[in-house]
């Protein structure tokens, strides 16, 4: 297929939007279906075929760009809206219109009771758009503007049951912080701006090696600036706190959103400004560090959680978390093998939670669940899938992806950020056991109208489960360590990260690591690799064992533990106070400023100022009006004196 | 063609003789019609000095001139007079100190 369809990737799901946006309530929900589903279909397909012509052409020439109109152009600025494809936004175009594609045909039975069917596609629809114009963008500019549309429409999902005020308030919460982050990628964007004097991909990337030095200040400040909107976007520590919340969406926006797509836009912007971070060693070891705190952290909290949906959101964090691990370690290749893979089998686990509470009629308390492997079988084969793959059980996508990052960050980071890794990984499996655990075996403690409504899912929302399932079991095999040839993602990723070798001094060696070549390959220890596979996969059994021994085979274990270790649980459960902590020492002290400035400045000094410059004038002409007599002669008079003055000035002057 | 000049001086004495009545009279006048009339008296005292000015000069300009003011001035007096009439009328009284109707 030719390349130059790519336009229409992006701009048919925009199409899909308009037509059901405009649309909404008068169309009916087959043709609703028909072109939200059609559309992202349709994009689907000729990215498929664009993937395909990229493949059929020789590495290095792996790019094509495509202009399609001049967006800004004012002095020095020029920009243009132009899409680039090169393998590391290929691998993301799939994702986004595959897991996408998935997640809508999922989403025509999930949301079959819904009212606003229309609304809901057209929404999702104008997401799909955002997230390709995203992905494809070929400078900053349009990159910033997928960015915020996607934010746009994440707030326009969380919120879209707006008549229920925690989706309306958990809606405002992920936009205002995601603004915050904004702002940080803003500043980087200006940054950039000002030392290249342009925001295209190509010359930024080709110019900085020569223009910024290496670990210089400015490269670390743009680095760190660009890092504080990817900590806004893919929810890292500190403003992490509207994932969670965003779980009052509906339940195919948190896996298309807030776990596929969205929420890797921020590691996926890192893997696209990577020689940027290769000249900032500091901005990586920051972005390595708040990943490996933030992946513990998160998973922490996902511990105790009861809400089906607040563990996986809890769980995607701390995945995200591992994702910036890899950024961090210049594991390039291997976070966007884990962005890739943790797409499937954290969709397919929202998108399974949903099909449980779809079936339960809208209850998520997993302390009313259990038991509903025998009702749920497909439902239930699935999930299970997708928990091994994320608990990194061989040979489940999940173990491949990340053990390379564990790996990577052993040999390129330490065995401090490793062990932070392994740690996150026992958690990550205890609690996704957990909830497979509580959800699918032990007793049935459901509330007795779920019990009437309990029914398998149908089709359209079953045949999406098992596809991600299939692509959660093999997605893995891309990318297998050790096997001379194994590694295809790594060799299809290499063209773009191969110009990480320019940067040259300490980051050559991540980006030889990267790229999985060259050098790295020298000093490739495959003994120790294995060890640490089989490490981390005794971490993974061992808390699959626990959360096995606490919630089969002795359920009221959990209890005496939490009853003994009271203020830990407590801490856990109310997820450390940050909530409550922010809202403290950060939003209340703003709204008593914003108080303050409302009635000190605005209502005190600036209505002040204009009210008080129109009495002053009432007053003036007041005064003025005294001298509107009436009587012409005195008009007359003052006429005439005025032009004896002006003729005695003239005339004596 | 021997007669005694006039020097110029004397007619643009009798002008500005004129011309400052006319302002006086427009000044402190309260009947409208002795203010018209005082109008009349400054447009002549310029028609005066207009005429001086062309003989002085031999150019035909400053009778041009004079023309224009005498046809404006009849077209005003008869307007003025209509409006003065007009005001009688309505008002009883031409007294230019009674109309102040745009007193601020």
């Amino acid at each position: 297929m030719s390349l130059q369809l790519l336009w229409l990737v992006p701009i048919l799901p925009l199409l899909g939007a308009l037509l059901n946006g405009l649309g909404a309530g008068r169309l009916p929900r087959k043709v609703v279906s028909a072109i939200g589903v059609g559309s992202v279909g349709a994009a689907l397909v000729i990215a498929l075929g664009c993937f395909a012509t990229l493949l059929g052409m020789p590495g290095e020439e792996r790019f094509f760009a495509q202009t399609l109109f001049s967006w800004i152009d004012s002095g020095d600025l020029s920009v243009a809206v132009r899409l680039g494809l090169d393998p590391l936004s290929a691998v993301m175009m799939l994702v986004v219109t595959g897991v996408g594609f998935l997640i809508h045909v999922y989403s025509t039975g999930y949301m079959n009771h819904e009212k606003d069917y229309g609304r809901y596609f057209s929404y999702l629809n104008l997401f799909t758009f955002c997230m390709l114009m995203l992905v494809l963008a070929d400078n900053f500019l349009v990159m910033f503007f997928g960015w915020e549309g996607v934010g746009l429409c994440s707030y326009l999902l969380i919120g879209f049951w707006y008549t229920k005020p925690s989706a309306a308030e958990a809606g405002k919460k992920a936009f205002i912080v995601n603004r915050i982050g904004d702002w940080g990628f803003l500043i980087g964007i200006f940054l950039l701006f000002v030392t290249f004097g342009s925001l295209d991909f190509g010359r930024v990337f080709t110019e900085a090696p020569s223009i910024l030095p290496l670990g210089g200040g400015m490269a670390t400040a743009i680095a760190l600036f660009l890092f504080v909107g990817a900590t806004g976007k893919s929810a890292q520590i500190p403003l992490y706190t509207w994932l969670p919340d965003a779980m009052e969406g509906p339940t195919p926006v948190s896996a298309l959103i807030h776990a596929a797509t969205m929420v890797t836009a921020g590691v996926y912007m890192i893997a696209r400004c990577h020689v940027l971070y290769a000249l900032a060693p500091t901005a990586l070891l920051v972005v390595a560090v708040v990943g490996a705190a933030t992946a513990v952290y998160a998973a922490t909290i996902g511990l105790v959680q009861k809400d089906i949906k607040r563990v996986l959101a809890y769980s995607t964090v701390s995945q995200l978390g591992y994702m910036f691990l890899a950024m961090g370690v210049s594991a390039f290749a291997a976070g966007i093998f884990h962005l890739m893979t943790h797409a499937f089998f954290k969709a397919l686990l929202f998108l399974g939670a949903g099909s449980v509470i779809h079936a339960l009629s809208g209850e998520q308390d997993m302390d009313r669940m259990g038991g509903l492997k025998k009702h749920l079988p497909r439902t239930h084969a699935t999930m299970l899938i997708a928990t091994l793959a994320i608990a990194g059980i061989f040979p489940f996508a999940g173990f491949f992806s990340k053990d390379e990052i564990l790996w990577k960050a052993f040999s390129n980071g330490g065995p401090i950020l490793w062990a932070a890794g392994v740690i996150g990984a026992f958690l990550t499996a205890f609690y996704m056991f957990r909830l497979y655990f509580m959800t699918f075996h032990g007793s049935e403690r459901l509330t007795p109208e779920a019990k009437g409504h309990l029914h398998e899912s149908p089709n359209s929302m079953t045949i999406p489960l098992m596809l991600l399932a299939v692509l959660s079991l093999i997605g893995g095999l891309i990318q297998v360590p050790l096997l001379q040839g194994g590694q295809r993602l790594d060799a299809f990723l290499e063209p773009v990260f191969a110009d990480l070798a320019r940067v040259g001094g300490a980051a050559a060696h991540g980006a030889a690591a990267a790229a999985g070549h060259g050098a790295a390959h020298a000093a490739h220890d495959p003994g120790q690799e294995i060890a640490l596979m089989l490490v981390s996969l005794a971490i993974a059994l061992a808390g699959i064992y626990v959360a096995h021994r606490f919630y089969v085979k002795d359920p009221q274990a959990p209890h005496r533990l939490a009853a003994r270790a009271r203020g830990w649980y407590d801490l856990l459960w109310n997820k450390y106070w940050v909530d409550e902590i922010y809202d403290a020492r950060i939003v209340q002290p703003i709204v008593r400023l914003s108080n303050r400035l409302w009635k000190d400045v605005d209502a005190a000094v600036v209505d002040g100022a204009v009210n008080g410059i129109g009495r002053k004038i009432e007053q003036g002409a007041g005064w003025l009006r005294l001298a509107q007599t009436g009587y012409v002669q005195l008009y007359a008079l003052i006429l005439t004196v005025g032009l004896v003055v002006v003729f005695g000035y003239l005339a004596l002057r | 063609m021997s007669t005694i000049a006039v020097p110029l001086a004397a007619y643009q004495i009798l002008a500005g003789a004129l011309f400052t009545i006319g302002v006086v009279g427009v000044l402190v006048r309260r009947s409208a019609l002795i203010v018209f009339m005082s109008i009349e008296l400054m447009l002549n005292a310029v028609n005066l000095s207009f005429v001086a000015f062309s003989r002085q000069h031999g150019s035909m300009d400053g009778h041009i001139f004079v023309f224009f003011v005498m046809a404006v001035a009849a077209a005003e007096v008869a307007i003025g007079l209509a409006i003065l009439i007009a005001i009688f009328r309505k008002r009883e009284t031409a007294n230019v100190d009674d109309v102040h109707l745009l007193k601020g």
